[in-house]
């Protein structure tokens, strides 16, 4: 890619690595929350599966590309991808397969289904959005 | 060609109703029940979520299927040295 030989994780600084390391958990524990709050209060799927993604584009930046691409595979953050959309569609399918129309939610066989309904869709949205980013970030990464 | 463009642009832009006019056009269509109803229809005390995952549910998914587009197309392009070394 460049000239120079590229950073080992010695050569890292530990401040900026320790700091890293202390805010990725804070960071997932908001973004799920983001997700999780999403149809009660601002949020959802979009922010909080960024946020999300954030904290673990944060740990490659402190760990080292080369550690967490050991720690995650990408063909799991692929196959995540394609889940959230299908775990989407696939409520939608439920509540055909029930009688109502695509994400009708209403007749969903759960207390408060339309609640429950829109969380549902929003953690596929965040399951996506999460993988997304990540697969998209080790990907443009490992370009060489 | 570009200046006349903008030109035409900026004097379609000329009759809109302001910003915020609660009397304009697409004040008045839908946006009174999402308002009073959302909450008795949905169960969700977030309006913006409500018409997001619920009434307009189909367009949102759309967008997750955008993303997941961008996300393949990118794996399609880039990742190409996995085949390499085995993995």
């Amino acid at each position: 890619m460049t000239d120079q030989p590229r950073q080992t994780t010695d050569e890292r600084s530990t401040v900026v690595s320790m700091i890293c390391r202390l805010v990725a958990p804070f960071a997932q524990i908001f973004g799920l929350y983001v997700v999780m709050h999403g149809h009660s209060s601002p949020g959802g799927g979009f922010q909080g599966g960024v946020i999300l993604a954030s904290s673990f584009i944060l740990l490659a930046i402190a760990d080292g590309i080369e550690e967490v691409r050991r720690r995650f595979s990408l063909k799991a953050m692929t196959v995540l991808t394609s889940a959230g959309v299908l775990l989407y569609a696939g409520i939608g399918v439920v509540c055909l397969a029930l009688g109502a129309n695509f994400l009708d939610y209403g007749i969903l066989p759960v207390s408060e289904p339309r609640s429950l309904g829109m969380l549902g869709i929003e953690i596929g949205v965040g399951i996506t959005v999460t993988a997304a980013m990540v697969s998209i970030f080790h990907d443009l990464l490992s370009f060489e | 060609m570009t200046v006349v463009t903008g030109m035409l642009l900026v004097l379609g832009s000329l009759d809109m109703p302001p910003t915020g006019d609660p009397q304009s056009p697409p004040a008045l269509h839908v946006s009174p029940r999402y308002i009073e109803q959302s909450y008795d229809e949905t169960g969700v005390p977030n309006m913006v979520t409500s018409v997001l995952a619920d009434y307009r549910s189909f367009d949102t998914l759309g967008e997750v299927t955008v993303i997941f587009t961008g996300a393949l197309a990118v794996v399609l392009i880039l990742r190409t040295e996995r085949k390499e070394d085995g993995r």
